[in-house]
């Protein structure tokens, strides 16, 4: 944000207005940036997503649309899903059936803005950034409790409950296992986070000592469960519950779960990336290499675009849970575990040091 | 499994338009909650009056539509009729009917158990495996294709003899699909078959014991999978099928109780396999001959009746015919084995969770144009 204000600057007569509304202005056009960035992304995670399993079933996936390998088809499927027909079931809650898609999408895109893309490139620095992060995203959860109950269908009840318990649980041992960096670290602010990792690869809290590194595989089979994604997409299992929660959504309006969907692998992956990975610092050590060798940004989406990778093939590689060994999982295997990792890291934060 | 119902249940309405119903099979769910109290199958979405039919149509005219009853086996199911209708003339077909026919057969039972794994991952929530049998299946396809122009509905099975010959170099062909295949099976059980989440989905779900198997008459790779050794190409010797070895895989319970889904799903996997390797002996016996010498000018059987019963990939399929002399079948009476297993789904259903649904449906490999017909 503060890059952006600074870029105002030449705007002639900008810096006359109040001070209060160069802020906001700022602020303004750097959620706007990041939005586009978000929805070019998701259209081209999807494109990728699509390449991904194609290539693992022997396919080739998309090949048509725009001509080089089908890059085109995400742009024409969005803009078909804007010209669909929107349809409201006749019993469902009209009111809460509107909000519940704008809102599991918020949710989503807001934990964007705490994303450390660069030294510089972050909407705002939050004191507290991992806090609100986990904060945010489980708002999702309401727009999926919503979905699931306004949309008056068995089956997206179904959805909604299986997600409202999936998501609140495993929300539990992903956020101790984020407490085990903010322990080492001492500060939630993302860009802090960062920084403590400055310095190569051996920075990095994933082989900084062995309770991060397990940590990071606890927060990341627990974010898998938080944005629904195989083995753990039971709330939306196609094969059981038709859709899930947005059985009964079409349209724009099941695009916007959709995109969610996509956003929330970006901010979990993101939160992955600057936790455990040193979001943009680079990976060898500054005496070897010139500092800036590769832009922050650059690296920080690289990091992202691996850890997404990892979550379609685990997608396309794994069948998925049932509900009881879900629950089997959050509460009696990750979170006891996480528990030790937050134990043990705190020894280390106090003792090592 | 003992579960206590607080009593407030929800009935779930699960098809006909659900994606892993394999079909139009409408199941009534009574829930409480995420457990199943009970379930209550209703047929009869794709009825298409195929009993009856059969009266009105002359004797092989009937062949084309048993093509459309199990349209995932449907040379088994064509083999079936031909071979009632064979018994009832008193027709014996000459060595390369026979061995084509049975190439024929378990390539079609191949294809068959095919679906069956794949679209059981799916259910399971693994789509890959899915993909990965149908291409395989495609290379099954397309020598049945070049045999009979179709790649779905045969009628390559004619009352005394086959539509006509397979094509030069057929038999290469087949081994070659068969060199590509074996290896082939061993990635499937490494993707779907030994994964540990799929195994902890299965193995403990859907128990059917043997003796409630036989009970509900349960046939064929269900009945297998519950332990029990029963297969009517041994039991009861066909097309010369007492001339070839093969094992008859059978249900081990390797992770919970014998009857299990996984058990269900492994026989046919293991089937597969001794499929192969009655294709190659039937395509070592393959001597040169007339595939049509003997079929009828006229096929007129005398007064009486028939049952005749074949092995097909869902189980053991029964044709009885009866006969009044003339041109047409007085009546055609299938025992469908897809039925009797479909019978049996509620006894696997009570106390089962909704994703254990699915896998139960899966794993007893319904096809509803057979059940309904």
């Amino acid at each position: 944000m503060e890059s952006i204000r600074q870029l105002l600057q030449i705007v002639p007569r900008f810096g006359d207005l109040p001070q209060a509304f160069q802020v906001f202005l700022a602020l303004l056009i750097s959620c706007a940036v990041i939005l586009a960035v978000a929805l070019v992304c998701v259209l081209y995670l999807v494109w990728m997503e699509r390449k991904v399993s194609a290539h693992m079933q022997d396919r080739l996936g998309p090949m048509y649309v725009g001509g080089w390998h089908g890059w085109a088809q995400t742009i024409a499927d969005a803009l078909k899903l804007l010209l669909k027909e929107d349809i409201i079931p006749a019993q469902a809650d009209k009111i809460l059936y509107r909000i519940a898609p704008v809102l599991v999408f918020v949710a989503a895109f807001a934990a964007m803005v705490v994303l450390p893309f660069g030294e510089r490139s972050i909407v705002t620095d939050l004191n507290i950034g991992v806090l609100y992060v986990v904060a945010i995203t489980s708002l999702s959860v309401v727009g999926i409790i919503m979905a699931g109950w306004a949309s008056n269908n068995k089956y997206a009840l179904y959805g909604g409950m299986r997600g409202a318990a999936q998501i609140v649980s495993y929300e539990i041992p992903s956020a101790v296992a984020i407490m085990t960096v903010v322990i080492m670290v001492g500060s939630l602010s993302m860009q802090d986070i960062v920084r403590a990792q400055l310095g190569g690869i051996h920075r990095w809290f994933l082989f900084r000592n062995p309770f991060t590194f397990f940590a990071f595989f606890v927060y990341f089979i627990c974010s898998l469960a938080e944005v629904n994604r195989t083995p753990f997409d039971i709330p939306e299992a196609e094969s059981e519950l038709v859709a899930g929660y947005h059985t009964e959504y079409s349209g724009m309006r099941f695009a916007f779960f959709y995109l969610a969907e996509y956003v929330n692998m970006i901010v979990v992956a993101g939160v992955a990336a600057t936790l455990f990975l040193g979001g943009w610092s680079q990976a060898l050590p500054v005496s070897w290499v010139p500092n800036q060798l590769i832009p922050g940004p650059v690296m920080f989406t690289f990091k992202v675009l691996l850890l997404i990778f990892v979550q379609m093939w685990l997608r396309w590689a794994l069948p998925r849970l049932r509900v009881d060994q879900l629950m089997y999982v959050c509460w009696k295997v990750m979170l006891p575990f996480a528990l030790v990792l937050l134990l043990g890291s705190g020894f280390l934060a106090v003792y090592w040091k | 499994m003992e579960v206590e119902y607080s009593g407030d249940t929800m009935t779930l309405n699960m098809g006909p338009q659900h994606p892993s119903t394999h079909g139009v099979l409408r199941l009534e769910l009574k829930t409480d909650g995420e457990v199943v109290a009970d379930a209550k199958p209703h047929i009869g979405y794709l009825h298409r009056c195929f009993e009856k039919h059969a009266e009105n149509v002359e004797y092989p005219g009937v062949v084309p539509f048993t093509d459309r009853m199990d349209y995932c086996a449907a040379m088994n199911n064509e083999l079936g009729y031909v071979l009632a209708v064979e018994k009832l003339l008193g027709i014996k077909v000459n060595n390369r009917v026979r061995c084509l026919r049975v190439i024929m057969a378990e390539l079609n039972r191949i294809a068959s158990h095919l679906i069956a794994a794949g679209t059981y991952g799916n259910d399971i929530g693994s789509f890959t495996p899915f993909l990965h049998c149908f291409r395989d299946r495609e290379r099954i396809l397309d020598l049945f294709e070049e045999s009979c122009g179709a790649r779905l509905l045969y009628n390559y099975n004619w009352v005394g003899g086959l539509m006509c010959d397979v094509k030069p170099g057929f038999e290469d062909r087949v081994i070659e699909f068969v060199d590509y295949f074996e290896p082939l099976v061993a990635d499937l059980n490494r993707l779907l078959s030994h994964n540990y989440i799929f195994i902890k989905r299965t193995s403990n779900v859907g128990i059917l014991p043997p003796d409630v198997a036989v009970n509900y008459g349960v046939t064929g790779p269900n009945l297998r999978g519950s332990g029990v050794k029963f297969d009517v190409r041994r039991n009861e010797p066909y097309l010369g099928y007492e001339e070839f070895d093969f094992e008859i895989p059978v249900g081990k319970g390797e992770f919970g109780p014998v009857g299990s889904c996984y058990d269900r799903y492994m026989v046919r996997i293991w089937e597969v396999m001794e499929c192969c390797k009655i294709i190659r002996q039937a395509v070592k016996k393959l001597t040169p001959g007339d595939v049509q010498e003997t079929i009828p000018k006229r096929i007129k059987p005398p007064a009486g009746d028939v049952y005749m019963r074949s092995e097909c990939p869902r189980g053991e399929l029964g044709f009885y015919i009866v006969s009044d002399g003339s041109l047409k079948p007085y009546r055609v009476k299938v025992k469908s084995p897809c039925f009797t297993a479909l019978s049996a789904l509620p006894y696997m259903a009570r106390g089962a969770m909704i994703a254990d649904i699915i896998a139960i449906i899966g794993s007893i490999d319904i096809v509803l144009g057979e059940i309904d017909r």
